[in-house]
């Protein structure tokens, strides 16, 4: 137990096999609390399928999930939720027929019981955390507006909102740039590298300005496995690394 | 769903009321016996309709066997009505038993000779049951049209077990209630039925607001949220299971109740209301009122069912097109339904299709609600 | 043995009705995701075509073939219900894709509307319509191409569409006067009888079976030979199985997911007009005939799974195996000294509507181990 209590999440010898294709092939990977870490990676290498063993929605065929000293494998998605792991989709997933607030009001909310959400108020704390969290990504002056009607890149920083209302441990964020303009990258990039430290956070993503802009750490994941591992340079100058995005020269 | 577009102000609101309540009360004087029947007949089905709104209109599931709720919410009433005035019967049960050449009570009958007892069985039990299937069901995520088609199944289950059962509940001939005695008054008689009636109107405000109580805060989000992305749900921490067992165990009770009230009006519970037609019509008053607002699935269940029994009682073969095609038309033209379409905005789309009002070019919240801003 | 060999047979004679009558709503739940609640109603028509083909080949000319007239029917009755399902897939369903809900209940409104058709109009103007449209609807596709092409296309077609309706009018007037000759003329419920070879009973292993279930056993057998084959040899079946996989991706691969859908309801509601043959044969006819089978369909599609035709061929004879044992109370004959409590509660639900209740029981509690049916599909699905 020692050993994993320097961690914050630890994935030991991870395999899922998917009726013989191995979108997981022994996969290791630790962080420690309060890092940022990048997960890059070509097509199918595993990033999606990565995040969702962590998340408890694939069950890997082989293999432990160990997040503060506790097993994640076999847990229900909102057992591992209300755990402490977060999590942003890869396109924005927010709930589009409730209000800014509303969707914010669901994600900070706690207990995440029904006898406490029949109460009509949510309490003061949660409502100033709120207006916080709508400040922070700018959302303040339409809190009234249905989530459906917001822009692309308004609800990629929603989304990212309701992953801080939930006050996780680690937050795993999946591509949270897809789509967004220039300036919008850089915010966004900002924003996340203001949350490291207090934070532990994951994020997956393509692309390579962003990732390097987050200077953080960055794990290579290809077939299933973590390739390497290092600073942004270390990767970028690394044989293997060049191979498998550039193609090895035959 | 989007509730602040049309908003009454509170002088129109009281009046409003004043004016409900004192047709409710003066409706047994102005309405000849006959159509008050009806009229309570349908008040009752709002209730199974609020009921269907709530699990399909705000959560998304559709379910296709209400009538199991109703109807168990119905044979509660009517076993307790048997047993009250079964005493001139032979051995003190109700007469059908003899038919049978049954002697002794079955044994699940007894406790329903407790009035106090029939009072919590005819929600208790309905919801229970919904609670136990929804449970079994929801556990294994099994969603969409399969739980559809499930609770269809179930409902057949159901309609196959009351009806073959003779010995025990009189199988298809059901249980009679207009010739059993309340308080030493006939249930069928003008008096009682009166105030029946004013009951079922006071349910159905009842039902009504308990049903906007319980969608208005959170817990009315989580079910929108369930509705329109369950696994977002999940991860943010909350376990649908739990919401969809209880809302679906909140609508069978009041189709228990529903079809409590209507058993008593309609002076007999049968099999028949197990049938899949007329589990399927709840539906249709929802969507027709607009599903996702309560008032719709009131006024969706009243209007359609007297326009039921306007067109029955002038072109009998003619209504099972009419309710064919409403069913189509209604789904592939006006999914919102009517009091839906009022609450978007339909007929400001309609207005400035015409050039009566100026178009909106941005959201309608900021533009129409300054106040809202800043 | 006898009495196992008997079991069995009764088994998958209830198992084959239910799997002829399922298969054509699997094939399409499996593909759109769409349950169509008018299948019923296909079936129904299917039936009643099985009568008017009946009726026909009592006509003087017809007579030294009406030993055969159930083969044709079942042909006949694939192309009325799978027409009339390519209609409604065209005006109704295609509108609602995505939202299977919505589906359902469009689907519904469909099925009340057909059961009220057969209710209000007489026999004949029905026939006499369903002949209409086939033709009408038909016939363009026989034009030469040099036609097709032409400006004058649309006068063809108009001519096409009057020869229609006249060749509806005089098969109205046919089988108006058949009917007056030959049957009641207001009976809503008809009975459709087997031909001579198909009566009586057969001889196997010293039992004896129904010739007719004999018959849909081997009906059953052909059309899911037949499909298995379609959908595993001909290029549009290759194309059925790439959408049931991937829509998206056989979209962007040049496959008109349009057509595919088309075709494919097609032969599901044409499959449920060849269920009505067979159906037709086991009882009388009447506008409900349908709504009887509609819930075993379901329990064969809910406890075979989604888009694989074994789950839907092993749930469907398992569920008739099953039905036989408990309805018949066959569980007793096997196991004659059963304890008292054990051998109440079997004899409880020896009936066959009581069978149907602990059917679906023992259903809902496989689900709680399987939620996906018997043979799930596997791998990375798409997310939900």
């Amino acid at each position: 137990m020692k050993n994993h209590t320097e961690y914050l999440l630890s994935l030991i010898d991870i395999t899922v096999n998917f009726e013989g294709f191995l979108a997981l092939n022994n996969l290791n990977l630790r962080i420690k609390k309060g890092e940022l870490r990048a997960i890059i990676g070509p097509n199918g290498a595993g990033k999606t399928t990565f995040l969702d063993v962590i998340t408890g929605k694939v069950k890997p065929t082989q293999g432990q999930v160990i997040f503060k000293g506790i097993s994640l494998i076999g847990r229900k998605e909102h057992k591992i939720a209300r755990l402490g792991v977060g999590r942003k989709f890869q396109s924005p997933r927010v709930f589009e027929n409730l209000s800014v607030l509303e969707n914010l009001e669901l994600s900070v909310s706690y207990p995440k019981n029904p006898l406490n959400l029949l109460k009509k108020n949510i309490i003061m704390d949660q409502l100033e955390e709120i207006y916080h969290l709508m400040k922070v990504v700018n959302l303040t002056k339409k809190n009234d507006i249905k989530a459906g009607a917001l822009s692309h890149g308004q609800k990629q920083w929603l989304e990212i909102a309701m992953l801080l209302g939930q006050k996780p441990d680690l937050m795993l964020v999946d591509e949270p740039v897809a789509g967004l303009t220039d300036e919008e990258t850089d915010l966004t990039a900002d924003l996340l590298k203001s949350l490291a430290g207090n934070n532990t956070i994951l994020i997956i993503d393509h692309d390579m300005e962003f990732i390097r802009r987050l200077d953080s750490r960055v794990s290579v994941l290809n077939q299933g496995s973590v390739l390497c591992e290092g600073d942004m340079n270390t990767i970028q100058n690394n044989q293997k690394v060049i191979d498998v995005y550039l193609g090895r020269p035959d | 769903m989007n509730k602040n577009i049309i908003k009454f102000n509170g002088k129109v609101k009281f009046i409003f009321w004043v004016l409900l309540i004192a047709f409710i009360v003066a409706a047994p004087a102005l309405l000849p016996v006959f159509r008050l029947n009806l009229l309570g007949r349908y008040l009752s089905l709002a209730i199974v309709a609020l009921g269907v709104d709530l699990i399909w209109g705000f959560t998304g599931l559709l379910s296709l066997g209400q009538g199991i709720f109703f109807t168990l919410g119905g044979y509660c009433v009517a076993m307790y009505l048997q047993l009250n005035s079964s005493s001139e019967f032979p051995n003190n049960i109700p007469e059908f038993f003899a038919l049978y050449g049954v002697k002794d009570l079955p044994i699940f009958w007894a406790p329903f000779k407790s009035p106090l007892f029939t009072l919590f069985a005819i929600w208790l039990i309905p919801a229970v049951v919904a609670g136990i299937l929804g449970f079994l069901v929801f556990r294994n995520r099994i969603k969409g049209v399969y739980f559809s088609i499930l609770t269809q199944a179930s409902l057949l289950v159901f309609f196959n077990f009351f009806n073959g059962q003779q010995k025990l509940i009189n199988g298809t001939n059901g249980l009679k209630t207009d010739v059993t005695q309340l308080f030493g008054q006939l249930v069928g008689s003008e008096l009682i039925q009166r105030y029946i009636f004013w009951i079922t109107a006071f349910l159905v405000i009842t039902a009504w607001f308990f049903s906007k109580w319980l969608i208005k805060g959170r817990f009315g989000n989580i079910l929108i949220g369930i509705r329109d992305d369950e696994p977002r749900v999940r991860f943010t921490g909350y376990n649908p299971v739990i919401f969809k067992t209880i809302i679906f165990s909140i609508s069978g009770a009041l189709a228990g109740i529903s079809g409590a009230l209507y058993t008593v009006q309609s002076g007999i519970v049968s099999p028949q209301f197990m049938t899949v037609p007329f589990s399927i019509e709840m539906v249709i008053w929802v969507a027709v009122g607009g599903r996702g607002t309560l008032l719709g699935a009131i006024l969706g269940a009243v209007f359609i069912n007297y326009a039921k029994s306007l067109v029955s009682e002038a072109l009998p073969a003619s209504w099972m097109f009419i309710q064919g095609s409403l069913f189509i038309l209604v789904v592939t033209t006006l999914p919102e339904g009517i009091l839906g379409w009022l609450y978007s905005e339909g007929p400001r789309n309609l207005l400035q299709k015409f050039g009566f009002i100026r178009k909106i070019k941005t959201y309608p919240s900021l533009e129409l609600n300054k106040s809202s801003e800043g | 043995m006898e009495l196992l060999l008997d079991s069995l047979f009764n088994g998958v004679a209830i198992g084959s009705v239910l799997l002829i009558a399922a298969l054509g709503l699997a094939i399409v739940f499996g593909l759109m995701g769409v349950i169509n609640l008018a299948h019923g109603e296909l079936m129904m028509l299917g039936a009643y075509t099985t009568y008017v083909t009946q009726l026909i080949f009592k006509l003087p000319t017809l007579k030294p073939f009406y030993n055969w007239y159930v083969i044709i029917s079942i042909f006949l009755a694939f192309i009325v219900s799978g027409v009339v399902g390519i209609i409604l897939e065209k005006t109704i369903i295609r509108k609602l894709y995505g939202s299977p809900l919505e589906t359902l209940l469009a689907t519904w409104g469909v099925s009340l509307i057909l059961q009220q058709f057969v209710r209000s109009i007489p026999l004949s103007y029905g026939t006499g319509l369903i002949v209409s449209l086939l033709i009408g609807l038909l016939l363009p596709l026989f034009f030469s191409k040099k036609i097709k092409e032409s400006i004058k296309f649309k006068y063809y077609k108009l001519a096409s569409w009057s020869f229609a309706v006249l060749v509806g009018i005089l098969s109205a007037e046919l089988i108006s006067s058949l009917i007056s000759k030959l049957g009641r003329a207001s009976a809503r419920n008809v009975d459709v009888t087997a031909p001579a070879w198909m009566r009586g009973q057969i001889e196997i292993l010293g039992n004896t079976f129904p010739k007719t279930r004999l018959m849909i056993i081997i009906i059953t057998l052909i059309s899911v030979i037949a499909i298995i084959c379609f959908l595993n040899q001909s290029a549009w079946g290759i194309r059925i199985r790439a959408v049931t996989q991937n829509r998206q991706m056989s979209d962007c691969l040049g496959i008109s997911t349009e057509k595919v859908d088309v075709i494919t309801f097609g032969i599901g509601s044409g499959l449920a007009g060849v269920a009505g043959v067979a159906v037709s044969l086991l009882g009388s006819v009447g506008p409900n005939v349908g709504g009887n089978y509609i819930v075993g369909c379901f329990m064969v599609v809910v406890l075979g799974g989604v888009g694989n035709l074994l789950g839907t061929i092993f749930a469907s004879f398992g569920i008739g195996i099953m039905t036989d044992l408990i309805g018949a109370g066959r569980i007793l004959n096997i196991w004659p000294n059963m304890p008292l409590p054990l051998s109440n509660i079997i004899n409880f639900f020896a009936t066959t509507s009581m069978a149907r209740v602990m059917i679906f029981a023992l259903i809902v509690v496989f689900l709680q181990f399987k939620p996906s049916g018997l043979f799930p599909q596997k791998g990375r699905m798409v997310e939900s």
